[in-house]
């Protein structure tokens, strides 16, 4: 370390909370003036905090990320940090150009071509022509775009545009790099290819901030986390030790969950003691193998006896898409009453069902007579169905984008008929 | 050696808007003003089948029909040159200016996804709108050429001021495409009051009829010229009648009155876009 690159000092940043297609108009402050409506008193805005009193120190050559759940601030300090909006209050030096990945694709004009865009995209992203040029075939090369560089992006597929997109973010030279999220795009090679890039990058000696919500690339990646939490530094520290204590903490979302006796969710009749994802070998993780069978567990404590009770699993994917509903159907406690006592109910899901990507858990129990839901945890648990590539899977030998919400390996006959 | 090299500095606080416009900055982003300038003309041209003829038709149609009504029926008179000359020589200009402003007005909205995800100066954006359409103001040029020549008209010397003529309507379409481009971020309704403003400025401003015709009006209730020029697009259209005909019938104070209006506007444009400018990325 040889110098400051970054030093914030106690930035805040509070906006008005905008509702959704719900802009001011002129016509409204006209309507307004005629009828002397600013006369009275206007209700206050109602305003979002997003960053309290965040202040921290980066050494040139750091390589820092930042974690916390959605919400907590992350985005907002990125967009804070490359100028893109103004703290409310506070100030922050930065040393160096600062180039940011914060969505990839960012001006890309579909009907110019790959290599117009390259440019263009170069351009917004603050780098000069000459410095374009010089790193254009390099560009070309780490997109694998090679054939279709002189036709509009309109017809590159998913993937080749996010590839292109990376490519030139990636090519960047600033002193300071700010990478949100990005490894969530293209296929899990690429996604190799960038995080790989990303430590070449940390190598060179600049400065790299890094947002992310994928645990493991963090604690590669980066020496030092930063956590937060309601626009707040929950805490700084070495990534293994930030990182656990996070996952220990339930204020992201994991695995397994534990609750004390205390504010265990429930009424005087069941209350939830514990949700684990577990797999086969009975280990709780929260990266699962696409091909594995994956069980959900729950345990939970009856106190008033004579119910009959059912567990329920609600799924989601990480756009929120409602996957399905799972009803527990074991015939050994079907229409009986449960006596009191501590129970696990586990559902186990078929390997090769679930799509790739992250799937949200929420627990139910439930009881038809008297109708009754006697708790509800909605995002219980979580877990990342992974698709290693080893063959196996639904994708067969295809290693691009799949899209859908589920991924099911179907039996396929192929006869030739003539 | 890396470390030599020099690394810029800057500092993150809130910002205090002011007229400041850091032009360093600005003339650090003039490649980035470049390659959206040529966005815009290069998508444009790809997409209408009209291309390059749109930029010509516009003007030369709606000389035509002017001719036609305002000519031939109304006879507001055209200060002793050809009528269609005379109302061409304000349309190549005026249809750069209408379609530059509706164009700003709208820029920064329409580019919301740059604003939230990249920092550069804003004002980029409705410049780069506004500019855009030198291009199709250039044709335009080209095609009143031809128009000189059908009519065997020269402007001598005159044409030496074009560049100024040109420069000067990039200022006014710019000045008021900050405040516009700004206004229409916080209300969203600007944008339709955009096309109604270039409508009633061009019945202000001496397009249709001559300059003189206001001048001489204002001559008899004893005012002075300067009055008419402080529309800003007034001056403009006849600095371009002088430059592409050679005449004008207004004196020295028209123009200059003009050009404090431009300034002012140009300001003043910068100050509220300044103000605004922090919560963009907050509002787009």
């Amino acid at each position: 370390m040889n110098g400051l690159a970054i030093r914030a000092e106690h930035l805040s940043k509070t906006f008005p909370l905008a509702e959704r297609n719900e802009f001011k108009t002129l016509r409204d402050v006209l309507i307004g003036m005629a009828t002397f409506s600013f006369l009275r008193p206007r209700p206050e805005p109602e305003m979002v905090t997003a960053l309290v009193d965040v202040s921290f120190e980066i050494g040139t050559g750091e390589v820092v990320g930042i974690i916390g759940r959605n919400g907590a601030g992350k985005s907002t300090l990125l967009k804070i940090l490359s100028r893109i909006t103004d703290p409310t209050t506070g100030r922050a030096e930065v040393h160096g150009r600062v180039g940011s990945l914060l969505e990839v694709g960012t001006g890309f004009h579909p009907e110019l071509s790959g290599r117009e865009n390259i440019f263009l995209n170069g351009a917004i992203l603050g780098m000069r022509r000459a410095e374009i040029l010089r790193k254009f075939d390099e560009i070309v090369a780490f997109a694998e775009v090679e054939r279709f560089i002189d036709t509009p992006v309109k017809h590159y597929s998913s993937g080749m545009y996010l590839r292109l997109a990376f490519a030139v973010a990636a090519h960047m030279d600033p002193e300071i790099l700010l990478v949100d999220e990005v490894l969530a795009v293209g296929d899990a090679s690429f996604q190799r290819k960038c995080l790989n890039k990303m430590q070449d990058v940390g190598k060179e000696g600049r400065t790299v901030i890094f947002v992310s919500h994928n645990m493991p690339a963090i604690t590669r990646l980066c020496p030092r986390t930063i956590l937060l939490d309601g626009g707040k530094v929950l805490s700084d520290g070495p990534s293994h030790e930030v990182v656990t204590s996070y996952l220990k903490s339930g204020v992201g979302l994991r695995a397994s969950r534990e609750w004390s006796a205390e504010d265990a969710p429930g009424d005087e009749t069941a209350r939830l003691l514990a949700v684990r994802v577990r797999t086969e070998e009975g280990v709780a993780r929260e990266a699962v193998d696409i091909r594995k069978p994956v069980g959900i567990e729950m345990e939970y404590q009856v106190i008033r006896g004579g119910t009959v009770l059912a567990p329920r699993f609600h799924f989601f994917n990480e756009e929120g898409t409602y996957l399905f509903v799972s009803i527990d159907v074991d015939p050994q406690w079907r229409g009986k009453p449960k006596p009191a006592g501590k129970y696990r109910s586990t559902a186990w899901i078929p390997g090769n069902l679930l799509a790739e990507g992250s799937v949200v858990v929420g627990v139910a129990l439930w009881a038809a007579d008297p109708a009754k839901v006697h708790f509800n945890e909605r995002d219980a648990v979580a877990f990342h169905v992974v698709d290693s590539l080893e063959g196996g899977s639904a994708r067969g030998d295809y290693a691009g984008p799949v899209p859908g919400p589920i991924r099911p390996l179907l039996k396929w006959e192929t006869r030739a008929i003539e | 050696m890396e470390q030599l090299k020099r690394v810029p500095t800057f500092v993150i606080a809130p910002s205090r808007g002011g007229l400041s416009i850091r032009l360093k900055e600005l003339w650090e982003y003039r490649e980035l003003l470049y390659f959206l300038i040529w966005r815009d003309v290069k998508v444009r041209y790809k997409q209408t089948v009209l291309g390059a003829a749109w930029a010509i038709f516009q003007p030369l149609f709606t000389m035509a029909v002017f001719t036609l009504f305002f000519d031939r029926l109304a006879k507001v008179g055209s200060d002793g040159l050809p009528y269609p000359l005379f109302s061409l020589a304000a349309l190549v200009p005026w249809t750069f200016f209408a379609t530059g402003l509706t164009q700003s007005t709208n820029s920064l909205v329409g580019s919301a996804n740059l604003i939230k995800k990249v920092y550069f100066p804003r004002g980029i954006i409705p410049a780069a709108a506004v500019l855009a359409w030198l291009v199709d103001l250039g044709l335009a040029l080209l095609m009143f050429f031809g128009a000189l020549a059908f009519y065997e008209w020269s402007p001598g010397f005159a044409l030496a001021i074009l560049p100024l003529a040109v420069t000067w309507i990039c200022l006014v379409a710019f000045g008021t495409g900050l405040w516009l481009s700004a206004l229409n971020v916080e209300y969203r309704d600007v944008k339709f009051v955009a096309p109604f403003l270039v409508q009633i400025w061009m019945f202000v401003s001496p397009v249709i009829y001559p300059a003189s015709r206001v001048t001489q009006a204002l001559a008899k209730r004893g005012l002075p010229e300067w009055l008419y020029g402080l529309n800003p697009m007034a001056g403009v259209i006849e600095a371009f009648r002088y430059a592409l005909l050679g005449t004008t019938a207004c004196q020295a104070s028209f123009f200059v009155a003009g050009a404090v209006v431009t300034a002012l506007l140009l300001l003043s444009g910068i100050a509220y876009f300044k103000r605004m400018e922090r919560t963009f990325a907050d509002v787009v």
